[in-house]
């Protein structure tokens, strides 16, 4: 049974760990690809100052004057309705740190070069628009894309070219979006100014790219996540061998009298922990591969949805994972086998049982942890007030979580110690006080219940919060029953006079999207018309008194909460939009909640937009349809355009699609909050047989007094209950701190934006229910147990000297 | 190995630099080299070069090349050694395509080399956007910031004065070259047989440069004086498909004489031998293959390479029988393509200074 237990909390502590890393290796493998295919990451790249594109000449200029750059071609394509990045590089000149693939460097470069030329596409991306190599899709612009070659180095979405081809297919002759920058220095070279002027900046390699630095929240709640189950499983093994060694101590003491030394038993236990480690550990690790295989497409899903990051639904692992999980699971198993081995070490050799000592040790012992709680809450609290990044509020929330798991056992203690002043009869006396002297046995698993319930209450209120807000904020957010995307101009001059025709359709409200760089990072810019529809229901944090007229004016913007957190303006302050007519100033006047988009918006009026942005597409459209003639509209719409799925949706559809965006990011996060809430099951159980072994000499004498083995296995039934309870009602102003936290400080760093925080009591309740549920569970083994148990078990008691 | 063993590299540089990006394509791609033109322009005996039009580069055919090396000495009388080159290639035959959508490849090489240094940088371009290229008069042939130019006052018939530039990583020179003889054209009229199938190309050579100038290493300069000699040469085919490598020498003698030449090494272990001897008047005489004799004395083991550094060179009928040295027996070219370059020294019946270069080891 030990042997069983510990294994269990060994396993499960390394399946979860590694689980999560494999998860996050895959990821970081991605965007690696990704940065590789954009090229702009790893290398210094030269950029114009307002962001867009500039004359090839500069790129000639810089060669020619010994800068070692190579040229490089951006542009958004649409290909079936969805939009893929189409990248122009240079092979020749690529620097090797940028190189797309390696298989520019082995595979055909004349193909690549020469016309038809070819288009790089990863494998999956081919697949999933149902494309075969050699193919030659038509773009909305009547150009063939050249004949499609997959190449696994390529990340997903991106189409790469060769530059003269990407600049004939963006439409930008003889324009460069930016220059890479190799790192190799050859020989000195003059200034920049001295060659282009004031016309390029230098952009230095991101450490991170921008995927990482998107998604390393998201990265960071696994771990924290992975991290907290790999604590929880410890502790399981930090019980199970001190069940061994409670067990084993009356043949380590004989052992030690007969000569053996100390030294010698305890590197006996060490190696048997070890093997036991290792095996534990492989077996964890094939589990923690099961459950990433599990996990991913859904964490696939969520960084697709929330960030736009691809990630391949096929996990790949490395040697060095194996490795660092073996290691893990050994090194955790001798941390938390250390008191037992210290204990063991120092055993006395002619122990005796010191029946009351213990109620001494415990009362220092509660202190001590009592004074760490505090401490630990103190720091929090200097984390929450001084702390300003991400990694801060994860700070908060770890020793939010680790004070109260540190003050439980005081806290308990003192509950029962006011128990026991108002228990009246021996037996409520015996009770309480047995309650007490359980609790060290105790406190650990009854800590990992109340982290486990801690961070289940608090990921499901900002869970819940999370979708009834977002409910809320769809609804404004998609207020048009139809939203339209034309292929082209031409197509949505003649939807609109179509529309003209049809009465069901009450008003047309333009849209169009423009994208620029603010302070080095892109920002969208979305048009808008003024609408009754927008005026009612857009999801306005904050906003001016003539909010609404000021943006129709044309010098006014509303920004998204994300971007207006980074910009960190106020209302009434001025943003310069660099737009193709020049700088563009418009003032903040409203700030609106815009969940789930990595990038920063603002929002102007949609004839200022065309104004400063004349090349801007003007294909979208939304129609206020009479909601009962939307299906009948959609369906004319299909057959008179040839519009296809993506290019006309209805609101309800899109709402499914972002509220499927949505269950999924927080899918993960919920199975991680199950997983978490099993494994602390387990401690308490493994703790419970633990103390169930120890504990006969307590139990005995009241067996021996005439109370039966059933109302004796009630009673201990009754005291775990008890401990349990007091536990879940701890956590749960713990999971409502937990929530806030989350809400008002993790989310705002991870994601830009912020949750309004609700409670949620039935949710609570049943999560208690649960704690409760798990704890009967966990507790029937070991009162089956007791139940069962042999008298002559019960007498032996006495007859032994412990 | 394989694909880099047929490979000599003089000869085709410029198809190397694309084996060596692709070289499962260009290994097949190679192979045609040899035998025909593929669409490019032949090079057939008779045709007359012309100045300044032939000092400017030959779309029509496949490769090309402008090559310059200097035998070059301090103020103290240490030796020096630079090596100027650029290479075209054609990737598709036919008429010149604008922008990107040109079809020429650009690589060029520059190397210095003292008794104990090596400095070598390499730079690819492509042709049509104005980063490398040459024109023929005035002369200028470029690739980045790298430069071989004339002036107004450049004559086309000696080639005389150029200014030659490049710098990479620990290294630079600046060097001023002039001439007052005119070019001298090798092989048959500028003809140069390659093997006995007649592989050829058209190949003319300025022996006569005196060069002066500044070389920097590792930061030091060092102001230099001595003989440059510069090579030009295009071709469509001018190898067999059989020869593996070649071992190539420009001789400058200290009676004012000059020699180029080489064997090219066949894959049955026979070589095909062909030179020129250029005589102080400036009349260049072929040399039949039948008066040269090449015989390794010395080897250098660089990296997985045993190349023979040192060599016996005998040219009968013009009495000719010397040993040469290298200036530095490490003076590896680790380019895309690799392979050896140096300055040499040369005793025996005659004395004097040169420039060795061994591919396909």
């Amino acid at each position: 049974m030990q042997l069983a237990t510990l294994a269990i909390g060994l396993i499960s502590a390394t399946a979860l760990w590694s689980g999560v890393q494999a998860l996050n290796a895959q990821a970081r493998t991605s965007y690696d690809r990704a940065a590789a295919a954009l090229g702009g990451n790893r290398t210094a790249t030269l950029v114009a100052r307002d962001g867009g594109s500039y004359a090839q000449q500069l790129y000639v200029d810089l060669r020619r004057a010994g800068w070692p750059v190579s040229p490089a071609v951006e542009g958004a394509i649409r290909l079936s309705g969805r939009s893929l990045r189409l990248l122009g590089v240079e092979p020749l000149s690529l620097p090797v740190e940028a190189r797309t693939a390696p298989a520019l460097g082995t595979g055909d470069l004349q193909g690549f070069i020469l016309p038809p030329g070819q288009t790089l596409i990863a494998p999956e991306t081919l697949r999933e628009f149902g494309l075969t190599e050699g193919a030659t899709p038509e773009l909305p612009n009547g150009q063939h894309l050249p004949p499609l070659k997959p190449q696994a180095e390529i990340a997903p979405g991106v189409l790469v070219v060769d530059i003269g081809l990407a600049q004939k297919l963006l439409d930008m002759p003889d324009r460069l979006s930016r220059l890479l920058l190799g790192s190799k220095q050859d020989g000195s070279r003059p200034p920049l100014r001295d060659i282009v002027g004031d016309r390029l900046q230098l952009d230095q390699p991101d450490a991170a790219t921008e995927l990482e630095r998107l998604t390393d929240s998201f990265h960071l709640n696994l771990t924290a996540f992975g991290l907290l189950s790999f604590l929880v499983g410890l502790f399981i093994v930090n019980s199970a061998i001190g069940l061994a060694f409670e067990q084993r101590r009356p043949m380590l003491r004989t052992l030690r009298a007969c000569g053996a030394s100390a030294r010698q038993l305890n590197a006996v236990m060490v190696i048997e922990l070890c093997l036991i480690a290792l095996l534990a550990g492989l077996i964890g690790l094939v589990c923690g591969y099961l459950i990433a295989a599990t996990l991913l497409p859904d964490v696939a899903a969520t960084l697709r949805g929330l960030y736009g990051a691809q990630i391949p639904g096929e996990l790949s692992l490395r040697p060095e994972w194996w490795l660092a999980g073996i290691a893990i699971s050994i090194l955790g198993t001798l941390a938390a086998a250390s008191a037992a081995l210290i204990k063991a070490a120092r055993l006395p050799v002619l122990a005796a049982a010191q029946p009351y000592a213990w109620q001494q040790a415990q009362y220092r012992w509660l202190i001590v942890q009592g004074a760490a709680a505090l401490a630990v809450f103190a720091a929090g609290f200097g984390f929450l007030w001084f702390g300003d990044s991400l990694l801060s509020g994860f700070a908060v929330l770890a020793a939010i979580l680790l004070g109260a798991a540190l003050g439980l056992p005081a806290i308990l203690g003192l509950v029962l110690a006011l128990g026991e002043k108002l228990a009246r009869g021996p037996l409520t006396t015996w009770f309480w006080a047995d309650s007490r002297l359980q609790l060290s046995g105790l406190s650990l698993a009854l800590m990992a219940l109340l982290l486990a319930l801690g961070v289940n209450v608090g990921v499901g209120t900002m869970v819940e919060s999370f979708s009834r807000t977002f409910q809320r904020w769809l609804d404004g957010r998609l207020a048009a029953e139809v939203y339209l995307n034309a292929a082209t101009d031409q197509q949505a001059t003649e939807i609109k006079a179509w529309l003209k025709d049809r009465p069901e359709v009450r008003s047309l409200l333009p849209g169009a999207r423009a994208e620029v760089k603010l302070q080095g990072q892109p920002v969208e810019l979305i048009g808008f018309a003024d609408d009754a529809t927008y005026r009612d229901h857009w999801p306005l944090l904050e906003h001016t008194k003539d909010v609404w007229d000021r943006v129709a004016r044309g010098d006014a913007a509303l920004v998204s909460e994300q971007l207006w957190r980074r910009l960190g303006v106020k209302l009434g302050d001025r943003i310069v939009v660099p737009s193709d007519r020049g700088p563009w100033p418009v003032e903040v006047v409203g700030i609106y909640a815009d969940y789930g988009n990595p990038r920063g918006q603002l929002g102007v009026a949609f004839g200022a937009l065309v104004t400063h942005f004349p090349d801007v597409a003007k294909t979208r459209f939304g129609l206020r349809v009479d909601p009962a003639r939307v299906p009948a509209l959609i369906a004319d719409l299909r057959s008179n355009f040839a519009l296809g799925e993506r290019s006309l949706a209805d609101q309800s559809t899109l709402k499914a699609i972002s509220k499927q965006i949505f269950s999924r990011t927080f899918a993960v996060t919920t199975a991680l909050n199950a997983f978490t809430l099993g494994i602390a099951g387990v401690a308490l159980l493994t703790s419970l047989l633990t103390l169930g072994a120890s504990r006969l000499p307590q139990v005995a004498p009241l067996w021996a007094i005439g109370i039966t083995r059933r109302r004796l296995a009630l009673v201990e039934l009754t005291k775990t209950l008890a401990m349990a309870a007091i536990t879940a009602l701890v956590a749960l102003p713990l999971g409502l701190l937990v929530a806030w936290c989350l809400i008002a400080v993790v989310n705002v760093k991870a994601f830009g934006w912020r949750l309004p925080f609700e409670v949620f009591p039935f949710e609570l309740a049943k999560l208690v229910g649960i704690a409760l549920l798990a704890t009967l569970l966990a507790a029937a083994l070991p009162i089956l147990k007791l139940m069962r148990m042999q008298p002559a078990r019960l007498v032996k008691v006495f007859a032994d000297e412990r | 190995m394989s694909v880099r063993s047929r490979i000599s590299r003089r000869a085709f540089a410029g198809g190397l630099l694309t084996v060596a990006v692709a070289p499962p394509v260009w290994a097949q791609g190679f192979a045609g080299l040899g035998s025909d033109a593929g669409g490019f322009a032949p090079v057939v005996p008779g045709r007359k070069l012309a100045f300044p039009d032939d000092h400017g580069p030959h779309p029509d055919f496949r490769i090309e090349w402008w090559y310059l090396t200097a035998n070059l000495k301090d103020a103290a009388g240490n030796a020096y050694g630079a090596q100027w080159t650029l290479f075209r290639q054609a990737m598709t035959p036919g008429p010149q395509r604008d922008g990107w959508a040109n079809q020429q490849i650009w690589m060029a090489h520059a190397a210095v080399t003292s008794a104990d240094i090596h400095r070598f940088a390499e730079k690819f371009s492509r042709g049509g956007v104005g980063v490398a290229g040459v024109e023929a008069s005035p002369f200028k042939a470029v690739i980045d910031d790298w430069a071989m130019q004339g002036s107004s006052a450049t004559e086309p018939a000696t080639l005389s004065p150029l200014e030659v530039t490049a710098r990479g990583t620990n290294f630079s020179y600046a060097l001023r070259l002039s001439a007052d003889r005119p070019l001298v054209l090798q092989g048959d009229n500028g003809y140069s047989r390659k093997s006995e199938r007649g592989q050829a190309s058209y190949y003319y050579s300025q022996p006569y440069f005196t060069a002066s100038g500044t070389l920097t290493l590792d930061g030091r300069a060092i102001a230099v004086e001595g003989a440059a000699w510069m090579d030009r040469e295009w071709s469509s085919q001018p190898l067999a498909s059989d020869q593996t490598g070649w071992d190539w020498f420009s001789l400058h003698l200290s009676t004012g004489d000059k020699v180029m030449l080489f064997r090219l090494r066949q894959r049955d272990g026979s070589n095909y031998f062909a030179g020129n001897w250029i005589g102080t008047d400036g009349r260049s005489a072929p040399l039949s293959p039948d008066q040269i004799r090449l015989e390794p004395l010395g080897f250098t083991t660089i990296g997985p390479r045993r190349l023979p550094t040192r060599w016996r060179v005998e040219v009968t009928g013009h009495d000719l029988a010397i040993e040469t040295t290298p200036l530095n027996p490490a003076s590896w070219m680790g380019t895309s393509f690799p392979y050896w370059e140096g300055p040499i020294a040369f005793k025996g019946n005659r004395v004097g200074v040169g420039y060795l270069e061994m591919t396909g080891y």
